[in-house]
């Protein structure tokens, strides 16, 4: 448009009552479509939920719970596979948080903005892009593979499943521990620096203790991911029938998701195992969910005592 | 013993190979990847017997995926379709759904209904993809199978639909940040100016975020494409163009993991071609998080100065 023509005025802006009942008509009616879109999202997830308890909580007992399967995993118990759920978020979790903490202090408290740290947040933001079955193929070919063809020689193990999903959830404890380290006021740091203390005796007494519930959050966000994740540990760790229990970390486990995939895609008949299916994802999501709800919890209050 | 000098300089260092590690990590997944994936390409030796390789172009565009015929052929145009596809389809879907909760928790929910939503919408995005995958195919299928005359209910629509609601939460809370971050002085100035607030977001607050906007769909796209278990287990897995969105399709993350347990380690094609597979799909959702990097770091508002 000219700029030296003044149409706009008495053309577009009437001042009549009616001109403004329409702006807030349309005003209401558009606000009326974002809650629309909330309640989608609130209905989406209630009816997953719904769908889980009320189909799976059927077929919880103790002795789905505690008790190994049994006919090729369509009937009887979980247990092994809540173990090597376990075993491959926890195991994850204790390679990628020493690991993810430590960057996170480098990139919060060391670095200076640059090329440098330009490429380390894009390596961090792409590495957290990549998608689940590429790293499954990578811990594949570098941690399972025997070693006369180029990996580590692990085999299929939980050994190299807690690789693999450690550099899956290594950009997740990266990013929470960063935002941690943030909420620490520079007070604290100037304080301590000026008491005379070294900049690691700062941030090893002083801000790492401040950040601690951050960083917890950052923890169990991590084994949450972790604890979901299938197609990173379809070829590295899961096995579909295994009762019993692993007795070393080069044994090949039974997973919570793997189960479920395997159970309801890959049987031979699906239909046979439909209520443990249901009850293998309630167990799932409940201990997922939970992790997920502390976590929240954890960040609420560490946020309002911030801001008093 | 170290002087408290090299001692503190040891510690940095330390810190920055912990920092380095995602770089590494990076590198390593690249290596891997395009190793496994260029005897493809190249031909390889294999139990005594040579193996020719395909051209990248036949390949990319060959519209036949048959790796356990008689007759192998390799073109994972179907795949990539596929994936094209589902991936627009979800997003039809998730945009507008991701981006009007944004919008809602950003300017328009009080804080109590916000301190509710947020949680929830981070709810819904740790929910295990397996789990989703699982609701689409005992729950939605049967429901798209009433709903239409159709053979199929594993197909293009039931991956899209579950697809969205995993994209949703990644673009609201990107976009909810970037809606966040705009300053308050231009609502203001809007609103002294006689706007209603539906005309302030719509002509100064979006506008103004509009860069954070566009990270968030393209990451939410990129979180689709690179979807694996919903796609394996509710898309059909029929390697084909699709026609219709009640066709069953095979994205390229469900045909890789579908078939890599059928494959023997580096020895046969199949295996390698899985690798390159992988490998496209690597590179598409890398340009897709670049692509939102630079987005985000050249259009960085700062303050309100920069508008």
């Amino acid at each position: 448009m000219n700029s030296n023509e003044m149409t706009m005025p008495r053309a577009i802006i009437p001042d009549t009552p009616g001109f403004h009942a329409r702006r807030r008509l349309k005003q209401e009616a558009w606000f009326l479509l974002f809650r629309g879109a909330v309640v989608i999202n609130g209905l989406a997830l209630f009816i997953i939920l719904g769908y889980m308890v009320y189909y799976g909580l059927p077929a919880i007992s103790w002795d789905f719970l505690t008790g190994q399967p049994t006919e090729g995993g369509m009937a009887g118990g979980i247990f092994p596979c809540i173990v090597g759920t376990f075993y491959l978020s926890i195991g994850s979790m204790a390679l990628a948080l020493p690991m993810g903490v430590a960057a996170a202090i480098y990139l919060h408290e060391y670095a200076k903005p640059g090329l440098f740290m330009r490429i380390i947040r894009l390596c961090i933001s792409n590495l957290a892009g990549v998608p689940s079955v590429v790293f499954g193929l990578f811990g594949m070919a570098f941690f399972v593979a025997a070693r006369d063809l180029g990996g580590l020689g692990m085999g299929v193990s939980i050994a190299a499943g807690c690789m693999t999903l450690a550099v899956l959830i290594l950009p997740v404890i990266i990013g929470t521990s960063e935002e941690a380290l943030r909420s620490v006021p520079d007070t604290y740091r100037e304080a301590s620096l000026g008491l005379g203390a070294t900049k690691w005796q700062t941030i090893f007494k002083v801000v790492l203790p401040s950040a601690l519930p951050g960083i917890m959050t950052g923890s169990i966000l991590s084994i949450s991911r972790a604890a979901g994740e299938t197609a990173a540990i379809m070829f590295t760790a899961a096995a579909s029938y295994n009762p019993t229990l692993p007795s070393s970390i080069f044994d090949e486990v039974m997973a919570l998701p793997y189960q479920i995939y395997s159970l309801s895609v890959s049987s031979t008949n699906p239909e046979a195992s439909l209520p443990l299916q249901y009850g293998t994802s309630l167990v799932l999501v409940t201990l997922v969910l939970g992790m997920n709800l502390i976590a929240i919890v954890i960040r609420s209050r560490m946020r309002k005592r911030l801001s008093q | 013993m170290l002087s408290r000098k090299n001692k503190e300089k040891a510690i940095k260092i330390a810190f920055l190979l912990a920092a380095s590690a995602s770089i590494i990590a990076l590198g390593l997944i690249m290596y891997f990847l395009i190793n496994e994936a260029l005897p493809t390409f190249l031909g390889f030796d294999a139990m005594g017997e040579h193996f020719e390789g395909v051209s990248f172009v036949d390949f990319i565009f060959g519209d036949k995926w048959k790796p356990v015929s008689e007759n192998p052929q390799w073109g994972i145009l179907p795949l990539i379709m596929g994936s094209v596809w589902v991936t627009i389809l979800s997003s039809i879907i998730a945009i507008p759904l991701g981006i009007m909760t944004a919008i809602y928790l950003a300017e328009i929910a009080p804080n109590k209904v916000r301190e509710i939503v947020k949680p929830m919408v981070e709810l819904l995005a740790s929910l295990p993809s397996v789990v989703i995958g699982f609701f689409g195919l005992v729950v939605v299928a049967p429901i798209l199978l009433d709903m239409f005359e159709i053979r199929f209910g594993v197909n293009m629509l039931n991956a899209s639909i579950m697809l969205a609601f995993m994209a949703v939460p990644t673009i609201t809370s990107i976009a909810e940040d970037s809606i966040h971050s705009v300053p308050t002085e231009l609502r203001e100035g809007s609103l002294a100016l006689g706007a209603t607030r539906f005309e302030t977001i719509r002509r100064v607050v979006l506008p103004a975020s509009l860069s954070g906007l566009c990270t968030a769909v393209i990451l939410g796209m990129s979180r689709s494409i690179g979807e694996t278990m919903v796609v394996l287990m509710v898309a059909g897995g029929a390697a084909r163009i699709p026609n219709s969105i009640f066709d069953p399709v095979r994205p390229m993350p469900a045909s890789i993991a579908a078939e890599m347990g059928e494959t023997s380690f580096g020895l046969e094609m199949h295996y390698f071609a899985l690798f390159a597979i992988a490998m496209v799909l690597f590179m598409i959702t890398f340009l897709f998080n670049l692509l939102a990097d630079h987005i985000a770091h050249k259009y960085k508002q700062v303050g309100s100065a920069s508008l």
